[in-house]
């Protein structure tokens, strides 16, 4: 029996210069298709078929060694049903990882009606992370507009999640979510906290109920009304439909923020999630290992493409 | 320096391998073609036999010689034996502390492959590049290939569907192999490419070979040069396949292809693959296998957004884009080695080197013209014809 060590990854560049980010692999990289044992500590209904999950690992060893960074995924395995990815939405206050799912598929909907306590396997982390570097690495640090869709929220919350912890790293910050209706909003009952921290979070639905009495309207429009003292050096992260990020790229560019300072996180079917077995392509790109979490740029021509 | 064998010594050389623990594959004829599977002597290779190819239609024939060699390439490829159709990945078992996962730890299976041509030695290094260049290394390929001993040999005939030549991997070997060998009428001419190669031949009968013998090698081989009347231009390929992503021709050959996944199955490069759960009864021990897939399957692009890639239009396109352009950027590397195996096991005939002449003979600057049909329009009205079905049995019958 192979104990599954923590390999160092060596720091690989991506074609566009961006670095592959994987700070510490859980996974061995000699032995990529071994699960984790990990098991459900909590499941909350955040959304109409929409719920997050805390898992925590089995063996304690795997949960002190596991380490991510935001925007990278996880496999999550139900043995006899199959694998699905989903993107890490950040840790519990007790540790446990966070994962928020749609119940759409086989796998997602055997999560949820399992419920707490069982037994699941875990893959990761994997693929690139959101360029958090960018931001707390210059002086004064940069600023950030954070621009979600939908679940798109879960791997931003992560991003957000880091920025609470060491807010000081950071400049000004805003958190745009939209959602369909009020109903669909996710992580209400984090807005409290963020806001506490001096994070500027608006949200918007397309179909305003009697309940609502916030925005209305498409998560663009927001971008277009925001207050943006430096664009220049403003990163955008964003994560939704694809045809959104198209449209939040076009937005704050019209505000001008520059091309490269747009970043998106892309969804295709992934299967083995180390850049092996085809499924995830769009043009030279695999989603799993090059991405998720793109420079806009990087992606844009292929985005535009009907079906590629 | 290079060495002769007599034709005898061919099952010395089968014996030696399995001395040493190999089971030895090469070329032997079932179901009407010649496949890849083991061998014990020169009995069961395809001696006197010829193949002949072209767009749809594959043919074995008792030719006029004694050969064991004379032919080119069937629907079967190495891969199947680096990169398993089905294998198990990883294994789970359920007890009450939980899952247990773990992956499989027995030793690869030991294969010597006799028969490996110039452009499977090309497919092979392309596969080395996808499951061993990293970030991930694929366990399964890098155990089976490290024990692999391939004795290749080169071709001196060509297909009608063969251009080798337009990708620069053939037809005689030049690299990737332990020994290599090429067929004269009366013995072997040998070439070492390794230690390994070198120990093996010092188990058989092994004289020099002398300059007349080296001489009607060459010629030999250039004989297969000379026969290969197929050509891929891949001038500027890459950026002509990727600029012409809403080319109204990939609605056309739309039409044609039946999205049957042929062209992925029979392809030496192709990796594309799925798992699958297998469980027994009581669901507490489950296997991970890993299968053959292809992106001509509808389900292959499936999220839970939609699916991305819904018709053959965009599958063969994704197909074609990806085997000659994208994957240079991936791999540094065309994808295509030119054995022309998609071309004869396609049912409808297509081939993918009138495709690109299509592409190339109305660029896409020009897409939004429409397209006039007339006699002179030279490949683009060529491929515009549905070949009508061979009689006979065809490559797509099954």
């Amino acid at each position: 029996m192979v104990t599954n060590k923590i390999t160092p990854q060596p720091a690989a560049l991506g074609r566009g210069g961006q670095q592959a980010v994987n700070p510490e692999l859980a996974i061995n990289q000699a032995d990529p298709w071994r699960s984790l044992p990990v098991r459900v500590k909590r499941l909350s209904i955040e959304a109409p078929s929409v719920f997050t999950v805390e898992l925590a690992f089995c063996d304690t060893h795997n949960q002190s060694n596991y380490r991510f960074a935001p925007g990278q995924f996880n496999m999550l395995y139900v043995p006899g049903v199959g694998e699905a990815a989903i993107s890490i939405a950040g840790r519990s206050s007790t540790g446990a990882l966070l994962h928020t799912i749609r119940a759409v598929g086989s796998v997602t909907q055997a999560i949820e009606t399992a419920g707490v306590g069982f037994p699941l396997g875990l893959r990761g982390p994997f693929g690139t992370a959101w360029p958090l570097e960018m931001l707390a690495g210059t002086n004064p640090p940069g600023d950030l507009v954070v621009a979600s869709g939908g679940i798109g929220i879960a791997p931003l919350r992560a991003v957000v999640e880091t920025i609470v912890h060491e807010r000081s790293n950071f400049g000004r910050v805003s958190v745009l979510v939209g959602a369909r209706t009020s109903a669909d909003l996710l992580y209400r009952h984090d807005h409290d906290q963020w806001r506490q921290s001096n994070i500027d979070v608006q949200l918007t639905v397309d179909r305003a109920d009697e309940n609502w009495q916030g925005q209305v309207g498409v998560v663009t429009l927001l971008i277009d009304r925001l207050t943006l003292p430096s664009p220049a050096t403003t990163q955008v992260m964003t994560c939704g439909p694809e045809v959104m990020m198209r449209y939040v790229a076009k937005s704050a560019m019209a505000r001008g923020i520059p091309a490269e300072n747009i970043w998106v996180t892309l969804e295709r079917n992934m299967n083995c999630a180390i850049g092996l077995c085809g499924h995830c392509q769009l043009g030279p790109e695999f989603i799993c290992k090059d991405g998720p979490v793109f420079p806009y740029q990087r992606v844009a021509r292929w985005l535009s493409v009907h079906d590629f | 320096m290079q060495f002769k064998i007599a034709k005898t010594e061919l099952d010395r050389l089968v014996a030696a391998l399995q001395c040493q623990g190999y089971t030895v594959l090469g070329p032997r004829i079932e179901d009407s073609a010649i496949v890849y599977a083991e061998v014990n002597s020169r009995a069961d290779l395809p001696q006197g036999y010829r193949d002949s190819q072209e767009p749809g239609k594959y043919r074995v024939r008792p030719a006029e010689h004694d050969n064991y060699f004379e032919f080119n390439l069937g629907p079967h490829s190495w891969k199947q034996f680096l990169f398993p159709p089905k294998v198990t990945v990883a294994t789970g078992v359920l007890s009450s502390t939980g899952w247990a996962f773990s992956t499989p730890q027995s030793p690869p299976p030991k294969y010597a492959f006799l028969g490996v041509r110039a452009c499977e030695l090309a497919a092979i290094a392309i596969q080395d590049r996808v499951f061993l260049q990293g970030p991930y290394v694929d366990p399964i390929y890098q155990a089976r290939r490290e024990a692999v001993l391939i004795i290749a040999v080169n071709c001196t005939v060509a297909a009608a569907t063969c251009f080798c030549t337009s990708m620069h991997t053939g037809p005689t070997c030049t690299t990737g192999f332990d020994l290599a060998l090429t067929e004269l009428d009366d013995c072997f001419v040998v070439d070492v490419g390794s230690p390994r190669g070198t120990a093996i031949l010092e188990k058989l009968n092994v004289e020099l070979a002398r300059a007349q013998e080296i001489e009607q090698a060459g010629a030999l081989q250039q004989r297969a040069v000379d026969q290969i009347e197929k050509r891929l231009d891949t001038t500027n390929v890459h950026d002509l396949l990727l600029n012409s992503l809403d080319h109204p021709h990939w609605d056309e050959v739309a039409q044609r292809c039946l999205s049957c996944t042929n062209c992925t199955m029979v392809c030496p490069t192709c990796f594309c693959s799925s798992v699958a759960e297998v469980a027994d009864l009581s669901g507490e021990n489950v296997v991970r296998q890993r299968q053959w897939d292809s992106c001509f399957n509808l389900d292959f692009s499936y999220t839970a957004g939609g699916t991305v890639r819904n018709d053959r239009r965009s599958r063969f396109r994704q197909w074609l884009t990806h085997k000659l352009a994208s994957w240079q950027d991936q791999f540094e590397t065309s994808g295509c080695v030119g054995c022309g195996r998609c071309i004869t096991w396609c049912p409808v005939g297509i081939d993918l080197t009138e495709e690109v002449d299509a592409l190339r003979s109305q660029p896409s600057s020009d897409r939004m013209l429409p397209i006039v049909e007339s006699p002179q329009s030279g490949p683009l009205h060529r491929t515009c014809q549905v070949r009508p079905a061979e009689s006979g049995v065809s490559s797509g019958d099954e």
